[in-house]
């Protein structure tokens, strides 16, 4: 908690800081990569996983993971998908134009816990883009993680976001990556099927393995079971989950999941943690 | 502690005392019922209540309240807009300062809320024990019968005068330069006791028929109970339940902007659960798309969850949300005695 009030205004918790774009880039047709600056220098110091709360003044503020590893300096990056209106305001934006950042807020991926363990990335959709902190984070600090295979599905092959950094991925020998798409067209060579097929192929070590899982809400309830069927205990399966987080202080009662805060105790739960809670999957 | 007497006249002239030099906001009766609003005569002011329409969380936590105010051109600025003008609260009943004293927790626990924890400290609280209740009240079912603190001074109408307790330094302040009261005799000290018991009894004739500590756990075991389902089809996803709680504090917030883009505001309004698009996000999702999802979130909200926050559950027995629901279903105690297996005691 007092990290969080450390990065908020002493007047008030809902004073945004300010932050430039510095860099826009079209990631498919609905979403960009926003890459973007703190006025004030001062990092952002977020932990893969958490959220910020994105403002364009005059049209509101959501709820936005952050998709770059923590960094040194003020820069940041998100990739937003134009959905609502705060989104669609902001994929007007151009290079020099200022938002309001709130943040970051929640908890965060098991950087520290997966120290030591395999990890098995499951990206769904733009599920890819909050894991993608932990992901860079982890290729950063290769040495101290365990085997590392990164599972990406989506809808089609235009859908894919990150593509060049997915062939890198595709290509890179310390990690194992594997991806399909729902429905393929004429362009897409690789597998087609959702991305429970690709379960098929894992070999993993169940007992050294933590699986993170971020996707829409109905891929969880599949890959679950998935992950269990490879030996996985509930504590060792993390997700993400999506829910109306406004104020992002556990106030205003819209991420309310039973007693569960999402922007305070989540938006990562384990399993365990989560599967007898009503209206969590 | 000590306690004081003041005669009815004498507390007239508190009260006028009290108009002349400070900001005043009080129960009134409009028609046949009682709302809170500024004082202007002694003679407005009416504590013989049951209970007021909308609770007195609206002086802390308003309807509709500037959180910032921005420009956008020449330049980016925002500025919070905190209100903290003083003022007298008189008037509140002791389940409405048990919510009082709820709210104050859920707002400053955590990151602390400025907005409403500044117009929270510049209010000086001067609450009454009841002389009426509710048709669907059960205050004193909830433990919300007698209050030990929450308020600067506490009135119990003795019939010729008024006991009162001192709640604060700053409430005895005011007490002994605005009234003139003196020491209460023993007599005097039974008589306010025996008062503020008879009405907390006669509460008792109408409401749970168990004690309410057991309902958190009652609800542990609810989540398929049909009664959900049952009440739920009659609701009307209006929110009324929610706009007229004491303890319901959750809002949405959004901005007001100029036309020509320049400045604007950023505001917060009540919101809540019972409310369709409450857990919607921008993608369509809803994630308490059905009526029986959020109706049983209310009840579980504030029996369960909260209860595990704040260590006492978030009804304190007003009946406001059953007075005020068109299809009659909020009523916490009938849902709470249905749990409970009763079918007994007719409410309402």
């Amino acid at each position: 908690m007092s990290r969080v009030m450390q990065s908020l205004s002493e007047d008030s918790p809902y004073v945004p800081r300010w932050a430039e774009i510095s860099r826009i880039e079209d990631l498919t047709e609905n979403e960009k990569l926003f890459a973007m600056r703190l006025l004030n220098g001062v990092p952002l110091c977020q932990m893969p996983g958490q959220f910020i709360e994105l403002s364009v003044m005059g049209i509101g503020e959501a709820p936005i993971s952050v998709s770059s590893a923590p960094r040194d300096d003020a820069s940041f990056e998100l990739a937003i998908r134009r959905t609502g209106n705060l989104t669609t305001a902001v994929h007007g934006l151009r290079v020099g134009d200022r938002v309001g950042i709130r943040g970051p807020f929640g908890n965060h991926f098991p950087v520290e816990e997966g120290k030591g363990k395999d990890l098995l990335f499951v990206a769904g959709g733009i599920g890819l883009v909050p894991l993608r902190s932990f992901i860079h984070f982890v290729l950063e600090h290769r040495w101290q993680y365990g085997e590392v295979t990164i599972l990406f599905g989506a809808r089609n092959p235009s859908e894919r976001l990150f593509v060049d950094e997915l062939e890198n991925w595709r290509l890179r020998k310390d990690i194992k990556y594997l991806d399909t798409v729902d429905r393929a067209d004429p362009s897409w060579k690789g597998n087609e099927g959702v991305i429970t097929t690709l379960f098929q192929e894992l070999k993993i070590n169940p007992q050294k393995t933590f699986c993170i899982v971020v996707g829409p809400p109905v891929m969880y309830r599949f890959v679950i079971l998935e992950a269990k069927a490879l030996g996985l205990s509930d504590g060792q399966i993390f997700l993400s989950l999506e829910r109306r987080m406004k104020c992002g202080i556990g106030k205003c009662g819209h991420c309310q999941m039973n007693h569960i805060y999402v922007c305070q105790d989540g938006p990562v739960f384990t399993y365990e943690e989560i599967f007898d809670v009503e209206e969590a999957l | 502690m000590d306690l004081r007497i003041i005669s009815k006249p004498d507390h007239d002239s508190f009260v006028q005392n009290l108009i002349l030099n400070f900001h005043v906001e009080g129960v009134k009766r409009k028609g046949g019922s009682f709302l809170y609003d500024m004082i202007r005569t002694p003679q407005e002011l009416s504590l013989d209540f049951d209970c007021t329409l909308i609770p007195p969380k609206k002086y802390f936590f308003p309807p509709k309240e500037t959180l910032l105010r921005f420009t956008t051109a020449p330049s980016m600025k925002v500025t919070p807009v905190i209100e903290e003008t003083p003022f007298i609260l008189f008037g509140v009943h002791p389940y409405d300062i048990k919510a009082i004293k709820q709210m104050d927790q859920v707002f400053s626990r955590g990151v602390p809320d400025p907005h409403y924890l500044k117009r929270r400290e510049a209010a000086l609280l001067i609450g009454v024990y009841p002389t009426r209740i509710a048709p669907r009240a059960f205050w004193a079912d909830m433990d919300a019968d007698m209050v030990s603190e929450g308020f600067d001074l506490m009135l119990t109408d003795i019939e010729e005068s008024f006991a009162v307790e001192i709640g604060s330094e700053k409430g005895e302040a005011l007490l002994s330069r605005y009234g003139k009261t003196r020491q209460a005799t023993a007599a005097e000290h039974q008589e306010m006791v025996i008062m503020q018991t008879v009405i907390s009894e006669l509460c008792k004739e109408n409401g749970l028929n168990f004690p309410k500590n057991e309902i958190p756990g009652l609800l542990e075991n609810a989540n398929d109970n049909p009664i959900w389902e049952e009440k739920a089809s009659k609701c009307l996803s209006c929110g009324t339940c929610i706009m007229v709680c004491p303890t319901c504090y959750c809002f949405d917030v959004w901005d007001d902007v100029a036309l020509d883009l320049s400045h604007g505001e950023r505001l917060r309004r009540w919101d809540g659960c019972l409310l369709q698009d409450f857990a919607k996000v921008a993608s369509g999702e809803n994630f308490r798309e059905r009526k029986t999802s959020r109706y049983r979130h209310r009840f579980f909200k504030k029996g369960l969850y909260l209860f595990r926050v704040l260590d006492d559950i978030a009804c304190v027995g007003c009946g406001r949300c059953s007075t005020g629901c068109l299809p009659d279903i909020a009523d916490p105690a009938d849902v709470f005695n249905r749990l409970h297996g009763d079918t007994g005691k007719e409410r309402g």
